[in-house]
């Protein structure tokens, strides 16, 4: 596979909410080309009829009583916010005229 | 501290000979003379350290009851999260950041009365086998500080070589305790997936994940093993089946081991001095009187491809919790919403760490999810059935666990690809699931250690400890320590 497209690493960085600088979208251009090119190997593979393996061992779904624990305090959950006021998260206005 | 171990501190402490707070004074004497030129540790807890081993050894004065590593110092991965201390990840985007909780492995460790010092430095989120990404600085090979101890758990593992403590943790995504500790000449495990709890250990790739012990010796890594394994109801993947003592089985040679070589293990790209010493390891399993036998593991050659789109992807999930709001890096400056998710992480994550998510969204993107990730998932499946299937015909897997012994740090920084296949032996076992275990078996005539593999079906734990102890017993190459300069 040639280069991933300048354009694609954008629309890729956009769906990662990652900014990017020219000079990275250049090089993840090449570099991610390159790697794209290795794994394409796995098409050789035929895997017609393999069950797809998310989990190294089965996993199955665990249960338990909905009971109310104690959990962090509201001071303890803000404790390492870069904004808050005390009681909330502080972020952007989203709404216009917020 | 040169060929001590944990455990033989262990019964230095249990007959008064030594004190705890003398141990954990020696150990930030040492890091304090000699770390400079490592950077194996990145923060350290000494003043508590210091109180809570006074208080052990008040304790073990006194008869009173004491855990299973009572005064011994430890040093833990910057990805295990230890209430209030900084858990970084090696990253600037959790610069700062203080746990607000502990994970399930300190916990235990705490109840076993080890004295936790401090943090051991690592690759950024734990991506990579150098640990040259860290924002702390690289950490070095003890055995030759122009190399790197490997990673990305190469804190850990040098801080082990060099006695700066005798026991550590790390976690294994894709071999990253077993790969430093071949580089550094000391013991690492990776256990099965699911014996060790994840909880509290930031998350990279939820289904390789696994924490583990460093150590100098197999019966000292079988005993941190066995204190932090077990099950814990608050990771759903925790297996609840009873975890056998390892340590008392340890000693028992098994009879009629079968000791499996893949020929896909040996195949071009193996460096010389790493198959000699490797096949002198089975030479001597063969003098025990071990069986040798072939198996083929015809998938393995696709472990990196299978590996690196389902690490990426799951990785792009995971991480996809920075967003500058709730804790970590938030980028100043006048933003909306999306561009300050955009401009914190753009701003918080190095080059690897953006290179691995950008992969794993690609991978996981509308119209590609099925040619990508979805294939790799089968392909994962054949890896582990080939595993199967040759644990049909022997007891444990013996191999290489890198194809060369540590190579000089920066060596490979610009050629992601190139570093990515230095990780063919180790890879499967995460994607399989399985036991695997790196014990020192030589040196290269450049002076840098050698690591023996030993892999095992899931939860054979007890005899994959067994094997390497019985390999261990008939060598010295655990007794060598590295001549640093101080």
């Amino acid at each position: 596979m040639p280069d991933l497209s300048p354009d694609e690493v954008r629309k890729v960085a956009g769906l990662a909410r990652l900014e990017l600088s020219e000079d990275e979208v250049a090089s993840f251009s090449q570099q991610l080309g390159k790697i794209l090119d290795y794994v394409n190997q796995l098409s050789d593979v035929p895997t017609d009829g393999v069950q797809p393996m998310a989990h190294a061992i089965e996993v199955m779904d665990v249960f338990r009583e909905d009971i109310p624990q104690p959990s962090l305090s509201r001071e303890a959950a803000l404790a390492n916010a870069p904004k808050q006021d005390g009681r909330y998260f502080v972020v952007p206005a989203i709404l216009d005229g917020a | 501290m040169s060929d001590v171990s944990a455990t033989g501190l262990l019964d230095a402490l249990e007959a008064g000979d030594i004190s705890s707070v003398s141990l954990v004074q020696q150990a930030l004497d040492r890091i304090g003379k000699i770390d400079g030129d490592l950077g194996a540790f990145t923060w350290l807890d000494g003043e508590r350290a210091l109180e809570q081993a006074g208080e052990i050894d008040r304790r073990r004065a006194a008869g009173q009851p004491v855990g299973r590593l009572a005064g011994l110092p430890v040093g833990l991965k910057d990805n295990i999260c230890v209430q209030g201390w900084p858990t970084t990840c090696g990253s600037r985007m959790l610069e700062g950041f203080r746990a607000p909780y502990s994970a399930h492995v300190v916990q235990r460790l705490l109840a076993e009365d080890a004295v936790l010092i401090g943090r051991n430095n690592m690759d950024e989120f734990a991506m990579g086998s150098t640990t040259e990404s860290s924002i702390f600085g690289p950490a070095k090979n003890p055995w030759n500080t122009s190399c790197t101890p490997g990673g990305s758990s190469g804190g850990s593992a040098a801080a082990v070589a060099s006695r700066e403590v005798l026991l550590s943790l790390g976690s294994d995504t894709g071999g990253s305790i077993r790969q430093p500790a071949a580089f550094c000449g000391i013991v690492g495990v990776k256990p099965t997936y699911g014996r060790v709890s994840r909880y509290g250990l930031i998350a990279f790739a939820s289904s390789l994940d696994q924490i583990g012990p460093f150590a100098t010796d197999v019966s000292s890594a079988a005993l941190m093993l066995e204190a932090i394994s077990g099950h814990d109801p608050r990771d759903s993947t925790s297996i609840n089946c009873p975890v056998p003592s390892y340590t008392q089985e340890l000693h028992e040679p098994l009879k009629g081991l079968r000791i499996g070589l893949a020929e896909e293990h040996f195949a071009k790209g193996l460096a010389d001095d790493v198959r000699q010493a490797v096949e002198q390891a089975v030479a001597i399993y063969r003098q025990l009187g071990a069986e040798v036998v072939s198996v083929t593991l015809p998938h393995a050659q696709y472990a990196v491809a299978v590996y690196y789109i389902v690490a990426a992807s799951e990785a792009s999930s995971n991480l996809s919790r920075y967003d500058g709001i709730h804790y970590g890096h938030r980028a100043t400056g006048k933003h909306d919403l999306t561009g300050l998710y955009q401009a914190s992480r753009g701003e918080g994550f190095g080059p690897e760490v953006k290179r691995r998510i950008m992969l794993g969204t690609y991978a996981l993107s509308s119209g590609y999810y099925d040619a990508y990730y979805n294939k790799a998932l089968r392909v994962r499946r054949l890896i582990q059935s080939d595993f199967d299937a040759a644990f049909q015909k022997c007891d444990v897997i013996a191999g290489p666990v890198t194809p060369n012994t540590a190579f000089r740090t920066g060596e490979l920084a610009s050629d992601p690809l190139a570093l990515y296949l230095q990780d063919i032996y180790t890879l499967s076992a995460n994607l399989a699931g399985l036991p695997g275990i790196s014990i020192p078996c030589g040196l290269s005539p450049a002076g840098l250690p050698i690591g023996l593999q030993l892999m095992a079906p899931p939860f054979a734990e007890s005899r994959m400890f067994r094997a390497a102890r019985m390999y261990e017993e008939q060598t010295d190459w655990h007794t060598r320590t590295p001549t640093l300069t101080h």
